[in-house]
């Protein structure tokens, strides 16, 4: 869909910049003139909301540093003392803790919106790997953040999940202790969790990069699943998807100063507020509420390697999505049976949220009359979880019957088909 | 102009003396960015002061039976616990054909020593020249290693189906003699060297 370039300079100044760096020029034609398809929901407005989320993360993380202290005996104090002495701190800090959880919230839903509306089908595979590239980054960048207050969720955190990696065969315990910097976790490896904390924002804004570049080629999906076809097709990004993408991220930002205001613990687990102790596991240990499916995949399995390779290739099963899903249609708007599915996955990714902040041998509410305990509970909704990827995509793409679509993506915006009348200046499709 | 390597780049210059140079610079460069790029590796790995290895001395005589404490040695937390003549004889009376973890990790023992109680607890502990040790003091310690062997949280002491401890982690079941019984984790607790220096000091390491 990117098209020959509309850009025209109009100063002498923009002229002569043109020639030797066409800086002006690749905004234009990414931002302002940028074709994009005229039904775009709300949905789509969340990668904006990332990108606003990301720059949120760096710039208060910046300031943060310049008060931090990545050492065991300080750290926690140092914490304490941006939230109570530190001008702004709190503001600070309670913007780059729910921050993250802000920004899981925004990629939940913006990986949700691909896996029903079919973007990551040719042509947008690399698009999605990116993005599942992204996720993971933004995995490692939260888990080692939440080490660094050196409370006792953050050190059981990080016990638990660098013990993960003792589960390799042979190699397992030379590589705990190379990620650790010793016997266990202590000082050398708050120190590192620091630098790489430091580091994988700056990682994750070059994916981003990547990721939109990897957009405009083919440029965005949209709600019917439908290839742009026509001009009549597209709107041009500004003043449409600017205003709309606007609008949303203020609606997000409410949302997000309502926690940071009026409710910044919310998220967060009253045992991080008691500083790290090596003797003492508190009684119930869970990661921060973005992780916790994964932690019910892991507990699982009861054997260690296999929670761990299950738990990963949660992750990894994303990176092969795009071979599994078997279906010629796009949207899930057209898949009457899909969209069951569908509806299914959601259930059991928000159910496996819940099974991980439960103790696995309690009962689970109502069910447990049945005798179906949180473990139980688990283990039937990640076999859902692969089974949606591994056996309904790549089956269900063979025997369901697509609903009727409409002609076109104007079509199903404006019901008639008004090509040749005077449309948005937009380029060509593809 | 006959030679067959001549055109506009090479201007007829021999082409192997290029050959060897691209050969020999992508070699050096190869080989040289592994070698460089070691330390980079490395220095994740614990420090010489961090690898000096250490010791720790506890006092056993003080423990009453059925008390526990923890200590740490090597960076690590480890339970001391004494434990009493029931506890004991339960804990000898199980088959380790029955055990999940049928090996007695024991750093005092040879590798792949059966996990009976008595090579599980402090009989197994080396004893200095001229020191005394009452048997069944040492018969009912229990020294080991305090990490789960799952994934590392210190379970919780006297909870659980064996009423020795509890992993809150993910639900793992250890015995009196710290032995795996249920749940996620592989291995019994480990228990490191020890060494009795007098009739109630015990040496880890
Ligand atoms: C992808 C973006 C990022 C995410 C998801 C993220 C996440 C987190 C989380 C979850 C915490 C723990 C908050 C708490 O409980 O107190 C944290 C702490 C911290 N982060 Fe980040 N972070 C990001 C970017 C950055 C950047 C770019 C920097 C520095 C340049 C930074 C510096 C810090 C510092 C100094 C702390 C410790 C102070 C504190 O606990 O509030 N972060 N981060
Ligand atoms: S760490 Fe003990 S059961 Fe997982």
């Amino acid at each position: 869909m990117s098209g020959p370039s509309t850009y025209e300079p109009k100063t002498g100044f923009t002229r002569w910049l043109d020639k030797r760096l066409p800086i002006a020029r690749l905004g234009w034609d990414s931002f302002v003139d940028f074709p994009t398809p005229r039904n775009l929901n709300y949905w789509w407005t969340f990668g904006g909301i990332l990108a606003v989320c990301l720059m949120i993360q760096i710039l208060t993380g910046i300031v943060l540093a310049m008060h931090y202290v990545p050492h065991i005996d300080y750290s926690c104090a140092s914490v304490e003392r941006i939230d109570r002495d530190v001008n702004f701190g709190w503001l600070l800090r309670n913007s780059h803790a729910n921050g993250a959880s802000m920004f899981f919230l925004a990629v939940y839903l913006h990986m949700l919106r691909g896996l029903y509306y079919g973007s990551y089908k040719a042509p947008r595979e690399l698009l999605w790997i990116l993005g599942v590239v992204i996720y993971l980054l933004m995995m490692a960048a939260a888990f080692l953040g939440y080490v660094l207050p050196w409370g006792q969720m953050s050190f059981w955190g990080a016990m638990v999940i660098t013990n993960l990696f003792g589960a390799l065969p042979v190699v397992g315990t030379p590589v705990t202790e190379w990620l650790w910097g010793g016997f266990s976790v202590g000082n050398a490896t708050l120190n590192r969790f620091f630098s790489l904390h430091y580091l994988i924002p700056f990682l994750i804004a070059g994916v981003v990069g990547l990721h939109i570049w990897a957009l405009h080629v083919p440029g965005n999906n949209n709600p019917t699943g439908l290839t742009v076809k026509t001009g009549a097709d597209t709107l041009p990004f500004h003043p449409y998807y600017t205003v709309k993408d606007g609008f949303a991220i203020v609606v997000f930002l409410i949302i997000f100063a309502f926690f940071v205001f009026y409710w910044p613990d919310a998220l967060g687990h009253a045992d991080n507020y008691v500083e790290a102790d090596a003797l003492v596991t508190p009684a119930h240990i869970v990661p921060e509420w973005y992780l916790l499916p994964f932690y019910a995949i892991l507990r699982a399995v009861p054997d260690k390697l296999g929670g761990v390779i299950l738990m990963f290739g949660a992750i990894g099963v994303l990176f092969i999505l795009p071979w599994l899903d078997t279906s010629r249609v796009r949207s899930m708007r057209y898949r009457p049976m899909g969209r069951w599915f569908f509806l299914f996955f959601v259930i059991a990714c928000l159910g496996l949220g819940w099974v991980g902040a439960e103790l696995p041998d309690n009962k689970v509410p109502v069910l447990g009359v049945l005798g179906l305990d949180f473990l139980w509970m688990g283990r039937i909704l990640t076999l859902y979880y692969f089974g949606y990827f591994l056996v309904v995509l790549p089956l269900l793409g063979l025997v369901e019957k697509p609903a009727e679509r409409p002609a076109s993506i104007e079509r199903s915006v404006l019901g008639k088909d008004t090509f040749g009348a005077a449309a948005p200046v937009a380029a060509l499709a593809e | 102009m006959t030679d067959v390597n001549s055109n506009h780049e090479t201007g007829g210059e021999d082409s192997s003396r290029r050959d060897f140079l691209y050969i020999a610079t992508v070699g050096a460069v190869g080989v040289g960015g592994v070698f460089a790029f070691w330390p980079f590796i490395d220095q994740m790995n614990p420090a010489a002061d961090t690898l000096a290895l250490s010791t720790t001395e506890i006092n056993v005589g003080d423990l009453e039976e059925g008390a526990e404490i923890t200590v740490k040695f090597r960076e690590r937390p480890h339970f001391v616990r004494r434990r009493t003549a029931e506890e004991v004889a339960a804990s000898a009376e199980v088959a380790v054909n029955s055990l999940p973890d049928g090996d007695a990790r024991n750093a005092n023992l040879a590798a792949g020593s059966p996990a009976t109680d008595e090579n599980r607890s402090a009989l197994s502990a080396v004893i200095d020249d001229g020191v005394e040790v009452d048997e069944t003091l040492r018969a009912s310690l229990l020294v080991s290693g305090a990490n789960c062997t799952h994934l590392g949280c210190v379970p919780t002491e006297g909870a659980g189906d064996y009423g020795a401890w509890f992993c809150p982690c993910h639900g793992s079941h250890y015995d009196t003699s710290g032995r795996i019984r249920r749940g996620p984790a592989p291995e019994n607790l480990p228990i490191p060297p020890m060494t009795f220096i007098s009739a109630t000091t015990l040496r880890l390491g």
